[in-house]
């Protein structure tokens, strides 16, 4: 068998980092982590870098179970961008917090290789590999603090829901695969066109399986009791990198299955996820309303942009399509840079959870202040911000497909979600600070939230090339 | 070289980015910088009065450049005769609100960032001719203000300002909505998806649904304006806001409600403004007369200013729905008169505030005696919001009265009792604080203006008078604007009528009840008297 190396490269770069990072365990199995981080940093240049070159290519083979095309390189490049953003983090953070270990870069990269598989899959088996090698490196990094109660909770729960959640998900696999005799998207695609097999009750008890099992990935109402505990327990960088990324790799394999082989039931699941939005939207910001925590906070806000995302999937459009991208694009930087700053005026053991204690952080450390008030208002939509513009880009998808009624919860929902996010920026400049300088942490985080927030302003001041190349990617779904 | 318009709404940005990055810690280099930046963007803006062409309505000193093509989102900037005083008011209120904040002692560099971040955005809405683009301007423009009320502001700041953020919100964001199914509409109408100002100008929307896009439209207008019962926010945030902040909140914040009103409402959704108008008016009516009974039992003076801008704000947005020319010229000079006077009366209080630290009518009296030169430029601000003859207030009052009388008489004896109630209550409280003997010590030991402060107000009064007295150079460059507008609105909602006849629907109560008197006539009649 010939096999496609062009296909095959930005996975096989991501492999060989992972391989090498496995190495240097192996030569210096007590290292803090440092040169690991380097070479995964390097890694992930290459991969990026590949990534880009790679623009415009559309490779398929493996029996036609895995594709390079410009929609999974975009998806790449999110995660990519995710990935990258948590190793500058990481390492200070462990550093202070004494967890820095091989292991964890190691386990940064296969889960991206598994995202990365998620999103160029086009097989229902490669997806669900790609989700698996995803999932489980992930429940290891959230207890990767072995020492403390609340990572290995978190660790505990987000296995067995996962585990649930795989099992949902293989066996809506199973009912397909039952139905249509095949686990690839274009064979099932062509045959639901066909109507070889029309509203059979076993294809859609199928694809509403399927459909829970990815609403439990991106922690869609009511499938999102984990996400707060999950993201409050774990390390703060792994919080970081979990709301990103993976969320992302679940949003590109669903869009992947809905628009390649579930197209011809559109009529079905769109109801389906237009409710599945509402609420997951409604119920994630009235939740995030009552927070103190500020990880918390931002599980819930995450749980209410996977509802904004879904609102671009009812819609199903390549304009919603180019949307949802373009939002996972902005959400990956704002998100993340978020996380950056509660780690970088954190303190060992985290004392600086509670919204509150950020009082008075605004005066005392004004890059950081002003960071976390842009990520903020980003994650706000408000203009002139990345998050503003993806939003807008969403509820005009939204409105063109006549989903007025949604748009119109979307943006009450946003009006909602201003109070928590603002709640930080009253909290960092309208109250007194309670005067506790925080230690300093090696400079190495500043560059994610640097380039976060360059990333934010520049997304959301000029987004016509990131628009655009989210449009390209669209083509490749038909 | 950068346009006009771009360099007066991004000159005061890049003063605050300046700020930002340098100002820290150095107070009195900070307060400078800021009084310079926004001096020389006023300075800039007078270019815009001295080449303004006021016999045409077209778009002047236009700049366009595409932002979002695909999106058909550009970068339009242009004024007419509706926005060119209120620019210029802009400019002239900030440099005023920033001279007037030098004993600002915390966070200056970050404050005066503020104030000129808060200009850009202000700027901004009234220079946009993209739908969207206005849109971001009149969004991002929250923030500034936000932190002004909220890191500056009195005791109950922050729930002043979340409220005032969210309230402003609520309505925004349906706007938001409507925005883009506009865009929509007019796209699959007429093949280009674009949201520029201009083209959705010339296309008409159905009547069933220009009800509702007016709707969204309005409300988030009627919020910021605020038409009752929409005020709540405002007391709230005046009285919260510091001395500045008020200024701009009621010189030039609430103005872009009704400058929405006149830009957006009447022009794109002409059909559904004639619907609504009575109702509207009602809102209006009840508001002036509700802002002005209100006023006047607060005993608070700066609470007595907010809800006499409740008042005072009601009686534009019911000259804007007069919909003939005295109306709406009175109300877009009644919107500077309005900046013009509350503003002075905020700095006032402001200044009686820096004394004595005490806002209560209870706690003056006598001023006149100690504090003479204060006490006669409260004086003018006063009846120049009372309205008093000579003064810029009566001009605008009287045109809307009298645009108001001409097409809804029994709204316009309603609304003429709020003259007579804004003097009962403004004239009480001056009486109480200003005249009688000075009873405390406290104000007996006053000290007169300074310096600073005569230069905050003499601009202001000057400026009252010339209003007052010759108010030809004001009034003549919204003519040919609101001429416009006016044929644009009631043409289409003829053509309208005329396919209501056709079809035997029966025509708009509206139209009906204007056909008499005729406002296309009474254009007429001013243009006559013009020449």
């Amino acid at each position: 068998m010939d096999i496609n190396w062009t296909l095959l490269l930005p996975h096989l770069i991501v492999a060989g980092t992972a391989l090498l990072v496995l190495c240097l365990d192996i030569v210096r199995p007590h290292s803090d982590g440092k040169a690991a981080a380097w070479l995964t940093l390097l890694g992930v240049a290459a991969c990026l870098i590949a990534t880009v070159k790679l623009w415009g290519a559309w490779e398929y083979g493996f029996s036609g179970m895995l594709v390079l095309d410009n929609y999974s390189l975009f998806a790449t490049a999110i995660f990519l961008i995710g990935t990258g953003l948590t190793v500058f983090m990481s390492t200070g953070y462990l550093a202070r917090e004494g967890g820095g270990r091989n292991e964890y870069y190691l386990l940064l990269l296969t889960a991206t290789l598994g995202m990365m598989l998620m999103a160029s899959g086009t097989d229902l088996i490669v997806i669900f590999l790609g989700l698996e090698l995803m999932s489980l490196s992930l429940y290891i990094l959230v207890g990767f603090f072995r020492d403390r109660p609340v990572s290995n909770e978190a660790s505990m729960k987000y296995l067995l829901l996962g585990a649930f959640a795989t099992g949902f998900l293989l066996y809506g696999i199973a009912l397909i695969y039952g139905t249509i005799g095949s686990t690839n998207l274009r064979e099932i695609g062509l045959a639901l066109k066909q109507g070889r097999v029309q509203g059979d009750l076993m294809l859609l008890g199928g694809a509403s399986l399927l459909l829970v099992g990815f609403a439990f990935k991106i922690a869609a109402v009511p499938f999102h009791m984990w996400a707060p505990d999950v993201y409050d327990g774990a390390p703060t960088s792994v919080t970081a990198f979990i709301s990103a990324g993976p969320k992302a790799a679940a949003f590109i394999a669903l869009i992947r299955i809905l628009m390649l082989s579930l197209k011809p039931l559109e009529h079905e699941w769109a109801s389906v996820i237009w409710i599945l939005a509402a609420v997951t939207m409604t119920v994630g910001n009235l939740s995030a309303l009552s927070q103190q925590s500020i990880k918390r906070m931002l599980a819930y806000s995450s749980v209410a942009h996977a509802g904004y995302v879904l609102v671009a999937l009812a819609a199903g459009t390549d304009r919603a399509i180019t949307a949802a991208l373009f939002y996972l694009l902005a959400y990956t930087f704002m998100n993340i840079g978020a996380f950056a700053v509660i780690i970088l005026v954190g303190k060992k053991g985290e004392e600086n959870q509670d919204i509150s204690s950020y009082a008075g952080l605004g005066f005392e450390r004004p890059a950081m202040g002003l960071a976390l008030a842009l990520f903020m208002i980003s994650l706000a939509g408000l203009p002139p911000t990345a998050g503003f513009f993806g939003k807008f880009t969403i509820f005009s998808a939204a409105v063109e497909q006549g989903m007025i009624s949604l748009a119109i919860i979307g943006v009450l929902n946003s009006l909602v979600s201003v109070y928590f996010y603002l709640s930080v920026v009253v909290s960092m400049y309208m109250r007194p600070s309670t005067g506790s300088s925080p230690a300093a942490l090696s400079p190495m985080g500043y560059v994610t939230v640097g380039i976060a927030s360059v990333a934010t302003l520049v997304i959301g001041l000029a987004p016509s090339r990131f628009l655009a190349l989210a449009r390209e990617t669209v083509a490749s779904l038909m | 070289m950068p346009g006009t318009l771009t360099t007066i709404i991004f000159l005061p940005f890049a003063g605050a980015v300046l700020l930002l990055l340098v100002g820290r810690g150095r107070d009195g280099f900070s307060r400078l910088l800021a009084l310079v930046v926004s001096a020389a963007t006023f300075l800039i803006s007078l270019s815009l009065y001295m080449g303004f062409d006021a016999s045409t309505s077209a778009m002047q000193f236009v700049e366009e450049a595409p932002w979002v093509e695909s999106m058909g989102i550009s970068y339009s900037l242009g004024v007419d005769g509706i926005s060119l005083l209120l620019v210029l008011m802009t400019t002239l209120l900030t440099t005023l609100a920033i001279l007037a904040s030098w004993n600002i002692n915390s966070r200056v560099a970050e404050y005066m960032a503020a104030m000129l971040a808060l200009e850009t955005g202000m700027l901004g809405v009234f220079c946009s001719l993209d739908l969207f683009l206005f849109y971001v301007f009149w969004e991002a423009m929250l923030i500034p203000m936000y932190l002004l009320i909220g890191i500056w502001g009195g005791e109950r700041r922050i729930y002043a300002t979340v409220k005032f953020v969210l309230y402003t919100l609520a309505g925004s964001l349906l706007m938001l909505v409507a925005i883009i199914y506009l865009y929509f509409h007019h796209g699959a109408a007429t093949g280009t998806y674009t949201f520029d100002l201009i083209a959705l100008y010339a296309f008409t929307v159905e009547r069933g649904a220009q009800y509702w896009l007016f709707l969204a439209f309005f409300l988030s207008f009627a919020i910021k304006v605020p038409l009752f019962p929409f005020h709540t926010w405002l007391p709230d945030a005046h009285v919260e806001a510091p001395t500045a902040g008020s200024v701009i909140l009621a010189g030039v914040l609430l103005k872009m409600g009704t400058y929405g009103l006149i830009r957006f409402c009447l022009p794109l959704f002409p059909l559904a403004a004639a619907y609504f108008t009575p109702y509207i008016l009602v809102l209006s009516v009840v508001g002036i007369v509700y802002g002005a009974l209100v006023a006047m039992v607060q005993p608070d003076i700066k609470k007595l200013v907010a809800y006499s801008s409740v008042s005072h704000l009601g009686f534009i947005v019911a000259g804007i729905f007069a919909l003939n020319a005295q109306g709406l010229q009175g109300s877009i000079l009644q919107m500077v008169n309005h900046g013009l006077s509350t503003g002075a009366l905020f700095l006032i209080v402001g200044m009686l505030y820096d004394r004595r630290h005490t806002r209560q009518i209870g706690d003056f009296g006598g001023l006149a005696k100690t504090v003479p030169v204060f006490s006669v430029f409260f004086m003018i601000a006063t009846l120049s919001s009372i309205g008093l003859p000579g003064l810029n207030g009566f001009v605008g009052e009287f045109l809307i009265l009298l645009g108001l009388f001409k097409a809804f008489p029994v709204f316009g004896v309603i609304a003429a009792s709020g003259v007579v109630l804004a003097a009962v209550y403004m004239l009480w409280m001056f009486q109480r604080v200003v005249w009688g003997e000075p009873t405390l010590q406290e104000n007996k030991d006053l000290k007169d203006l300074s310096g600073r402060e005569w230069a905050v107000l003499v601009p202001v009064v000057v400026l009252m008078f010339w209003i007052g007295l010759y108010p030809k150079p004001f009034l003549g460059t919204s003519k040919a604007s609101v001429r416009h507008l006016i044929s644009h609105v009631r043409s289409q909602q003829m053509q309208d009528d005329d396919k209501a006849v056709a079809s035997d629907r029966p025509k708009s109560e509206y139209r009906l009840k204007n056909s008499e008197g005729g406002s296309l006539v009474s254009t007429q009649q001013i243009d006559s008297r013009d020449r």
